[in-house]
């Protein structure tokens, strides 16, 4: 096995050895068995039924929580490994810099992916075996939109692992990057903005660049895209760029933009001290 | 085998190597010793390829830098402050076996070798274990492959006697074929290990000496020590020796490793009013 994979491998068991996995792995399973329990999926909204109901508001759950777990969780096992001591040790092994980085990501991204998508699936499941209806193209866009979110998000935090030096810096770092990604959504400042008449190609600027803004317009034209709901800058996006456009760049944005920033966190570490 | 030419390495304006230039051949036993900020863990992160820095380091003619693999490769590295790794004991050295390209049963050789029951700890998270255990795995990691540079801070510094004694005997097995460099606060720890000392202080090189030591690193002494009264903690700290008493705490018998010797008289120093004798031989 190369010395990338093992290096996955390591991160993905220390990781799912863990509390914070326990926790993480916990909510988010935690939240499709209340969904269930409240009888979502015996209710209506705009149209949505059965499972695709259940899906709908677990993703609109997602966008709030995952992207900080990611964050938080990111930073303070990567920034506190080197902290105390785990980089000195195991950097003296032979393993090459881009095999350990890349490594720990990729492993990384398994473990907060799996028990997001490990919900969604056994929901999913429970719904085939109770005959309740599943909507699969659903099921394989919000996957995808998830996988999106979760890979841009895991860049995010590598790199903020990376330019922090102490554990308390880079999860200070984290949690301002999310408050303030959280703050630029549609329905926030943003929304302010534009009622403050600032250039609006400012605004779709900054809409267009969050990427916390992508998934949650991905996954609301999915089933309701009205500009109340939307919000007006991604309103302005949407009408400019179609459904399908839209779609496909907010998978792809997100994916590039964590590959981006993974990818400066790699060339700083690179070129920086390693503990 | 190892330079270092003129390295400088500044943190935040607070320059923690000043200029150091070293030579160290095959051979050579170094021990690295200096107080605490004298740059000692500094000189051997650059030397691992760790920190970036002024000047140049160079292992067998390469960069640690810029051939991490080849040059890391050949490095056994013992820490001071072991890793709080949570992973079983069993998944690090199967880990570092693997990234080295090394049979990890010469390691689990080198860890029943060192007195651990290898079926006992392989399960146990290796963050569990007690500090001289831990020191023990990461110095089989270290030995139990082709490392012909040792880089170990404060190695023996949490190994009872019989460990230190094997420990002492396996570096004995390399001393012609490797370069260790062995870094401790104290020269009294590591004196008997090695044969050139380097003392650092404040980045710089304060003195570079050898040491002429007939005493071979595997030879062991036999040693009685005769006091003038009982004394009980004096009883207690011998008993950590390994050492006996048959007449109410007077004279006690046992053996040293030739290389504890200063460490062994080190202690007796603190008890000096008590002891009227000391044979070693």
């Amino acid at each position: 096995m190369n010395a990338l994979m093992l290096t996955a491998r390591l991160d993905i068991a220390e990781s799912l050895r863990a509390r914070w996995f326990m926790f993480y792995a916990t909510i988010f399973g935690g939240i499709v068995v209340l969904l269930f329990v409240f009888g979502l999926t015996e209710s209506r909204i705009l149209g949505f039924t059965g499972l695709s109901r259940l899906l709908v508001t677990y993703i609109q759950l997602c966008v709030a929580i995952l992207p900080v777990f990611i964050l938080i969780t990111t930073v303070r096992s990567v920034a506190g490994d080197r902290d105390a001591g785990v980089f000195e040790y195991m950097l003296s092994l032979p393993v090459p810099l881009a095999a350990w980085f890349w490594g720990k990501m990729v492993g990384r991204f398994i473990v907060v992916f799996m028990p997001v998508f490990g919900a969604m699936a056994c929901a999913s499941l429970y719904a085939l075996v109770r005959g309740i209806e599943v909507d699969w193209n659903l099921f394989l866009l919000y996957t995808t939109l998830l996988v999106a979110l979760a890979w841009a998000f895991l860049g995010i935090g590598m790199l903020i692992s990376t330019i922090a030096r102490s554990p308390d810096v880079a999860q200070t770092g984290a949690f301002l990057t999310w408050l303030i990604l959280l703050l630029f959504l549609d329905l926030i400042l943003l929304g302010v903005m534009v009622r403050e008449q600032m250039p609006v190609e400012f605004v779709v600027a900054l809409a267009v660049a969050n990427p916390l803004q992508c998934f949650r317009t991905a996954a609301i034209l999915l089933f309701d895209p009205q500009m109340v709901v939307l919000g007006p800058a991604a309103y302005v996006i949407l009408d400019a760029v179609g459904r399908t456009g839209y779609l496909i760049f907010a998978i792809a944005y997100p994916v590039a933009l964590g590959t981006l920033c993974a990818g400066i966190g790699y060339h700083l570490f690179r070129r920086g001290d390693l503990p | 085998m190892i330079t270092f030419n003129n390295v400088s390495k500044t943190f935040r304006r607070h320059k923690v190597l000043d200029g150091v230039s070293l030579t160290i051949e095959k051979g050579e036993r170094v021990a690295l010793v200096g107080s605490n900020g004298a740059g000692k863990t500094t000189l051997i992160r650059c030397l691992l390829g760790e920190y970036l820095h002024e000047g140049e380091v160079s292992i067998g003619g390469l960069s640690p830098r810029g051939h991490r693999k080849d040059v890391l490769a050949r490095v056994g590295f013992v820490p001071q402050i072991p890793p709080p790794l949570k992973m079983p004991v069993g998944e690090l050295v199967g880990f570092a076996a693997a990234v080295c390209n090394s049979d990890p049963e010469r390691i689990i050789a080198m860890v029943r070798e060192l007195g651990l029951d290898w079926d006992q700890v392989r399960r146990l998270p290796f963050v569990k274990l007690s500090g001289g255990m831990k020191q023990k795995i990461l110095i089989s990691i270290a030995l139990g492959r082709d490392s012909d540079l040792l880089i170990m801070d404060e190695p023996a510094a949490n190994l009872d006697p019989e460990a230190r004694h094997i420990f002492f005997h396996l570096l004995h097995e390399r001393k012609e074929r490797a370069v260790m460099l062995i870094t401790s606060h104290r020269l009294d720890e590591v004196a008997a290990l090695v044969n050139r000392v380097v003392e650092m202080d404040q980045g710089k090189v304060a003195l570079d000496d050898r040491v002429a030591d007939d005493l071979e690193m595997t030879a062991k002494l036999d040693g009685i020590i005769r006091l003038t009264r009982a004394e009980p903690a004096f009883a207690r700290a011998m008993a950590d020796w390994n050492f006996v008493c048959n007449d109410g705490g007077l004279t006690w018998t046992g053996v040293v490793g030739g290389p504890d010797r200063l460490r062994f008289l080190g202690f007796l120093a603190r008890y000096a009013g008590l002891v009227a004798g000391i044979e070693l031989k």
